[in-house]
């Protein structure tokens, strides 16, 4: 008994001591709903990724290999696909358009691919037109090497910035002291394209000796919320963490995001990958969670549908089952809410051209969040 | 003692035949450990506990050993219906994972003999390729 208080007392303080920002850490539950989720998009199995085409239909990833076309309330498979190597949290992944797709009706996809000479597989990215209902002109922009047959952190989503350049995250791949750090490695990073598929020429790496030039960022565990700042013109990103840990970052170009050598994590077994939370030369995150909410999708609310919420950060939990809204005060989390309790596992949310939400929920599907009648 | 000698050889070989299940017994569930963790950990957690009402437990779990072949199928095909384990109802996917017949055997054995878990028959690939939808 004795013992076991002891324990409790160690636990709390560590516990206190670990918490640097320890009021951001406290999520909120709201007491009433001003928004409800009303499902828009129904019978998914796990909806990876989505988009909006200008005619208002949408553009659905499966991650075990489909893409649909969500047009008049049907759903159509679009064929033509490329070869998806399906393996734990691999597949059919994100989707976004090119940013003057109305002209040019690129679409971009990221999806796991066994491509090259090794067993298993890497994150791929490709672009594609759309006809009719099948892809044509595909294109394969990058391939990450070497292939490995371990099931986790593939990444990844696309965004485009104002200046048209494509952004993607791959996850390490399973093998954290070996990728993150290594900029002739691929995995653990984020990636910059131009949206042909060409390295752009100041691309942090580019003239390093055997460097993988299409680097961004490295560092990274696997992130999997990648989002333009509208204001600012940044990219945004999240990552999972291990157990604990899991962060936001604002993306610099060729900044050390620290994975594994810096993080506010710890194994799945509850031992300790490092006591550093940062070191010299290496970017802290805007946020942590403790614990791991599993963030996948992330949006930046902008539209005058929801007033209360513009400027806010939206980020699904696969873990806890719901969508968080972050309030963000010179760029530090000041409140955290959580909204759709108990929706299931959120796996990607956007703000569409309409300016609603619509947030994709794993056996699901796609719910749009629309504002309670006043009485 | 020509009975001896025949008996003493088969004991020999009846105990060496053990052995020899015994320890590809232990290496399955060694190469199990590497595909949990790899694969089913971040859902399941460490000692299989799962996440009350969002993801079913292993350890104990007498869905997982009582319907032996049904597991086996829920890993090389995924499931998407409501199950009920240890009296809990839980109603969540999952993806089939894309393991091979001789993983989805180490990942069971791992499964069926880790957290007080035991079982005295060995899965073996064969039996998985047999397990069909």
């Amino acid at each position: 008994m004795k013992k076991s208080a002891l324990y409790f007392y160690l636990f709390v303080v560590i516990h206190h001591l670990s918490f640097s920002q320890a009021t951001e850490n406290k999520i909120n539950t709201p007491s009433t709903n001003i928004y409800s989720p009303m499902l828009f998009v129904d019978e998914l199995q796990i909806p990876w990724g989505f988009t909006f085409l200008p005619d208002g239909s949408m553009l659905i990833t499966e991650k075990k290999g489909e893409l649909i076309l969500f047009k008049d309330n049907k759903k159509q498979k679009i064929g033509n696909l490329p070869d998806v190597y399906v393996r734990g949290q691999g597949g059919l992944l994100d989707i976004e358009l090119h940013p003057n797709f109305k002209e040019n009706g690129w679409i971009y996809l990221s999806f796991s691919s066994s491509k090259g000479k090794n067993k298993g597989g890497h994150t791929a990215i490709l672009r594609a037109q759309l006809k009719d209902t099948s892809l044509v002109q595909k294109e394969v922009l990058y391939k990450a090497y070497p292939n490995t047959t371990k099931g986790q952190h593939f990444g990844s989503r696309i965004v485009f910035d104002k200046d048209n350049y494509l952004y993607f995250s791959i996850g390490e791949r399973g093998a954290r002291d070996v990728n993150p750090q290594d900029i002739k490695r691929d995995g653990g990073k984020i990636y910059r394209l131009h949206d042909d598929g060409r390295i752009p020429l100041d691309n942090p790496f580019v003239g390093i000796d055997s460097a993988k030039t299409a680097i961004y960022s490295y560092g990274h565990r696997n992130p999997q919320g990648l989002i333009l700042h509208t204001i600012t013109g940044e990219i945004w990103s999240h990552e999972h963490g291990p157990k604990g840990g899991d962060e936001i970052n604002i993306i610099k170009k060729g900044a050390n995001y620290g994975w594994p050598l810096i993080t506010y994590g710890v194994n799945y077994s509850g031992t300790l990958i490092t006591d550093k939370t940062k070191m010299k030369g290496m970017e802290e995150p805007l946020h942590y969670w403790i614990p791991s909410i599993a963030p996948s999708g992330m949006a930046f609310v902008t539209s005058d549908k929801y007033p209360e919420w513009k400027g806010n950060i939206l980020v699904g939990s696969l873990k806890f089952q719901y969508l968080e809204r972050l309030v963000l005060k010179d760029n530090k989390v000041v409140y955290r809410e959580k909204i759709l309790a108990d929706l299931g596992r959120v796996r990607a949310v956007k703000q569409g051209p309409d300016g609603f939400i619509y947030v994709a929920v794993e056996g699901k599907g796609i719910y749009k969040l629309i504002p309670n009648t006043k009485n | 003692m020509k009975i001896l000698a025949t008996l003493y050889i088969l004991f020999i070989s009846i105990s060496f035949s053990f052995l020899k299940q015994e320890t590809s017994l232990e290496e399955s569930i060694q190469r199990g450990q590497e595909i949990y963790a790899d694969f089913c950990i971040t859902c399941h957690l460490e000692k299989g506990e799962g996440i009350p009402s969002t993801f079913p437990p292993l350890a104990k779990s007498d869905y997982l050993l009582n319907n032996r072949t049904v597991s086996i199928k829920v890993i090389k095909y995924g499931q998407q219906e409501e199950i009920t384990v240890n009296g809990q109802t839980y109603n969540n996917m999952m993806p089939a994972l894309g393991l091979e017949d001789e993983e989805i055997a180490d990942v069971m054995n791992y499964i069926l003999n880790s957290w007080e878990n035991t079982s005295n028959k060995m899965v073996t690939p064969e039996e998985v390729s047999s397990a069909i939808e």
